[in-house]
């Protein structure tokens, strides 16, 4: 187990910049999600910590030791951790046990210690039966499972999962998914986990690191994140957050404060130290908003669009005070209205998105 | 650069060791032999001199071979463009059936060495004729076989690189995507017109890589105007270096020398016409999708595919047959029959005949032993210029395509220039040894090896590496466990690629054997020029079995083969 300190780290291709300025401290024994679109600089970013690329600036360590930075860089093959790739990678011409015992005779482990924890780390995954196969005659799973156990059986202090499950079905997905939070409840390793799937990263993560070209734009828990998205871009990106510019009355009391958006007023969430602005960004999820009841006050809107959800739908609405704007939240069946009816939207709740948040340049 | 600690410290002399190794080691096989016979071109002996030049340039023999170097060379690939351009069309574009076969069959004549098809076609006609004194219709004695003459080797040679054409072309169409070829039909145009104005014009990058290729080997060849114009003082350049180091020794290396750059220069222009005639045009291909669907030749399939059979027939199993034929009798002249009909001459070439026993043995470890360390280079080396990009490699790469574009006589006169003393330090002497032949197969075929290894890393996943990298292991333990069992299919087809054409070959062996250094080719050349056509028959057709068997052999891999590595393999 190993802290992993990632400290500006900068890596050019060509005139793109691939990581701008990334800083990440995991926590010995943390499971971290590294999660945006492709081409965010996530991949980039799993390529420095394991050594395959060469970083232009900034430094990366494993616990106390510096393994990258622009004047050193010591090779993947000295910096005992595992990955699982997102292709697998398991050689095709070795068994199931010889694929996951290579590591272990790399590192100079005979017989009959080497078998006993290749046994052992197939009976983890559940594999004990097929020791003797080749990999290209199992199912997804199970090579996803084989590459695991390939991993895990040298207990590294620091594991990296690059897109484990993109290429299995989704099914197989959240059986998997579970397979690797026990992994991590029983080994304690840390953890790193690439994604472009953000359901993947709450269910799993500890914390989450959202990355958009090349930046981090916010690290925080899953909680955190979608709460009080630090930013415009992640707002956006995290739970399809609506946002809206709004106008701040009041100064924050309580975490809350009153803010007017699109006409009404409303009481939503913000940081204690919040200014008042007639410029702020409120962040609603579909969650936060729904069908004023009778009597209480309300956005006025038109419905466009219902599509079923099952159990519920979701549904699309301009408001009429800015019909460049769509909202969506959720009605339960049956459909309190239908396209083209004029309803009115309550709004419960929502977060002001912090406006000077260094990190974010892009919006 | 900080201090590392000891295991990066190892695993960067490692890994800087292995690629300046081979950068050193490629430079070795081709950058210093063509260096090499620059320099004697402009220091003869190591002295700045014109004489050898002035007497080369002087001299009228010079200018006729060259002369009849350019016209065989530029009429046989013509002759090879129209035959292997009209297969390559009717084979890859229709819908004729047994194309593999016919692919094999049509790819032979190339993998057959020169020397053993103008061997095999001179039995075929001429006055003593086996095969047609069998049907009676052999000319009469004392008239001259017809094929030693310019148009015989302009034949020969037509048909010996045909399939050079045809495979580059076919390579091509098959690069092409059918929608192109579609929406030409779709547009209303006629099959013909879709093949006159899209195709063909399309087309044209392969086509004149193929005809470039074809004047190259066309100009190098050495087999084919040794045994059809050396008879009837009928001198190409090739031809006459060699009678000229034949005849007069080492003494006049620096006139060959001259003569050898000459070609040299020939087969340059003929590449850089080649680079000249496709950077005018823009001929990029946009999509890759699946090849195009055959045209239906209809009622015409069937004359169609006699056609090709007809001709795949007679320009490769009637040579053979004259070859088998004269191999049976037991003096040439005697008319073969169930009486006449004999073994003796392979049992001659086989066990009794000191020098072809030799030349077995010889051809087959210098071969095998060339086709190995190619295999045990070219792995390494395709590592770093695939995966690792290497700049110096990727020159160097280039590089290694010198020693086999140019005529294999350019090379045989550098590995003479480079041996004829002995090596510095080692005070041992390559040369009249059979190490300076293997030194050459290295050289020239080393980028036979390299083709199919570079394209089966293009094929491999990387993260395969990544993964045994992550578990810790290093490159040398790497390339031996992981890597070298990846791209193994495509190393032993190079590997393949290269015994098959040391085995068959004479231009690099003829100038540079010596007694007990005989090669195959080698024996069979001195065995016809001595008049012993029955034991030079017997001895090319085992070849020829051999080399047939080999290539037959590799339908047992084929499947894990990446496509296009073999040449004979559709």
């Amino acid at each position: 187990m190993a802290r992993l300190t990632i400290d500006r780290a900068q890596k050019r291709f060509g005139s793109y910049l691939a990581l701008d300025d990334v800083s990440i401290a995991v926590e010995d024994g943390e499971f971290l999600a590294v999660l945006g679109p492709s081409g965010c600089g996530k991949t980039t970013l799993l390529r420095q910590i394991a050594g395959f690329d060469k970083l232009d600036g900034g430094r990366i360590s494993i616990g106390d030791r510096l393994v990258s930075s622009a004047q050193s860089h010591i090779p993947p093959e000295h910096r005992k951790l595992g990955i699982v790739f997102q292709s697998y990678a398991l050689w095709p011409h070795m068994t199931v046990a010889e694929n996951v015992a290579y590591g272990l005779t790399v590192a100079g482990v005979r017989d009959p210690e080497r078998s006993k924890r290749v046994a052992a780390a197939l009976d983890l995954v559940g594999l004990n039966g097929f020791a003797e196969r080749r990999p290209g005659l199992l199912s997804g799973g199970q090579r996803q499972r084989v590459a695991l156990a390939r991993c895990l059986v040298t207990e590294p202090s620091l594991v990296l999962l690059d897109e484990p499950l993109a290429n299995l079905d989704v099914h197989l997905r959240a059986s998997m998914e579970e397979e690797f939070s026990r992994f991590h409840e029983r080994t304690g390793t840390t953890m790193v986990y690439i994604t472009h799937d953000q359901a993947e990263a709450m269910a799993l993560a500890d914390r989450i690191a959202v990355m958009d070209r090349g930046r981090l734009l916010q690290l925080a828990t899953p909680s955190l994140l979608y709460r009080e998205p630090a930013n415009v871009t992640v707002a956006g990106f995290i739970g399809e957050g609506m946002v809206l510019p709004a106008t701040i009355l009041s100064a924050p009391q309580a975490g809350r404060c009153k803010v007017s958006v699109l006409g009404v007023e409303a009481v939503v969430r913000c940081r204690p130290d919040q200014a008042v602005t007639g410029q702020a960004k409120l962040c609603l999820r579909a969650r936060d908003i729904g069908i004023a009841g009778a009597g209480q006050d309300g956005l006025p809107a038109t419905v466009e669009r219902l599509s079923y959800q099952g159990g519920f739908f979701r549904m699309e609405a301009r408001p009429a005070s800015n019909q460049d704007i769509v909202l969506h939240l959720d009605a339960a069946e049956p459909a309190p209205a239908q396209a083209g009816e004029a309803i009115r939207i309550a709004i419960s709740d929502g977060w002001i998105i912090p406006e000077s948040v260094s990190l974010d340049k892009a919006a | 650069m900080s201090l590392a600690d000891p295991a990066t410290l190892r695993t960067r002399v490692e890994e800087t060791g292995l690629l300046w190794g081979l950068v050193g080691l490629v430079a070795l096989l081709s950058l210093l032999p063509i260096g090499r016979l620059v320099v004697e071109g402009l220091a003869p002996g190591g002295q700045l001199s014109a004489t050898a030049l002035g007497k080369v340039m002087a001299s009228p023999a010079t200018w006729t071979a060259t002369w009849n170097s350019l016209t065989t060379a530029i009429a046989g690939t013509i002759l090879a463009t129209l035959i292997g351009g009209t297969v390559a069309l009717l084979a890859t574009l229709t819908d004729i059936r047994a194309r593999n076969a016919f692919t094999f069959c049509f790819v032979l004549p190339l993998m057959i060495a020169p020397q053993v098809t103008a061997l095999a076609w001179l039995q075929l006609f001429g006055p003593s004729s086996t095969l047609l004194k069998l049907i009676g219709m052999a000319p009469p004695l004392g008239s001259r076989n017809p094929l030693y003459s310019r148009e015989g080797i302009i034949l020969l040679l037509g048909l010996q690189y045909a399939p050079l054409v045809f495979l580059t072309l076919r390579a091509g169409l098959r690069a092409l995507p059918k929608e192109l070829i579609e929406a030409g039909l779709a547009a209303g145009a006629s099959p013909l017109t879709v093949l006159r104005t899209v195709v063909l014009p399309l087309m044209t990058p392969p086509l004149v890589a193929g005809i470039a290729l074809c004047f190259v080997s066309s100009l190098g060849n050495f087999g084919i105007p040794a045994f059809l114009g050396i008879p009837g003082n009928f001198l190409v350049l090739p031809t006459l270096i060699y009678q000229r180091l034949a005849g007069l020794g080492p003494g006049v290396l620096s006139e060959v020398a001259i003569l050898s750059l000459l070609i040299g220069i020939i087969a340059m222009a003929g590449i850089l016409l080649q680079d000249l005639m496709l950077r005018r045009r823009d001929f990029r291909i946009t999509t890759t999708s699946s090849a195009a669907r055959p045209f239906e030749l209809g009622r015409w399939r069937r004359p169609v595919e006699i056609g090709l059979w007809a001709f795949a027939i007679l320009v490769l199993a009637m040579p053979f047959l004259g070859l088998l034929s004269t191999s049976l009798i037991p003096a040439f002249g005697v008319p073969l029959n169930a009486k006449t009909a004999t073994l003796a001459n392979y049992a001659y070439v086989l066990f009794e005949h000191a020098a072809s026993k030799r030349a077995f043995i010889n051809s087959f470890l210098m071969s095998a032993g060339a086709a190995t360390l190619i295999v045990l280079i070219c792995v390494p080396l395709g590592y770093f210029i695939v995966w690792k990009k290497s700049r110096a490699l990727r020159l160097l790469n280039l590089a290694a395509e010198l020693p086999y574009a140019m005529p294999g006589v350019v090379l045989a006169i550098a590995a003479i220039l480079l041996f004829l003393k002995p090596l510095p330090v080692l005070n041992v002497s390559l040369y009249n040894t059979i190490w300076i032949i293997v030194f050459a197969y290295l050289a020239r075929f080393l980028v036979l090896g390299l083709r199919p290894v570079i394209s089966g890393y293009l094929q491999i996943d990387r993260t395969l590496e990544e993964a045994a990298q992550i578990a810790g292991a290093g490159l040398p333990r790497r390339l031996v466990t992981i890597i070298f069992p990846l791209v193994a299919p495509a190393a032993v087809a190079g590997a393949l690629l290269v015994f098959l054409t040391a085995f068959n070959e004479l231009t690099v062996s003829a100038l540079l054997w010596s007694s007990g250094a005989e090669t195959l080719g080698v024996v069979v050349f001195s065995f016809e020029q001595g008049g012993d056509s029955t034991y030079a028959s017997a001895l090319a057709a085992i070849t020829v079995v051999v080399t047939v068997g080999l290539m037959a052999s590799t339908t047992l891999f084929a499947q894990k083969l990446p496509q296009g590595v073999l040449p004979w393999r559709d």
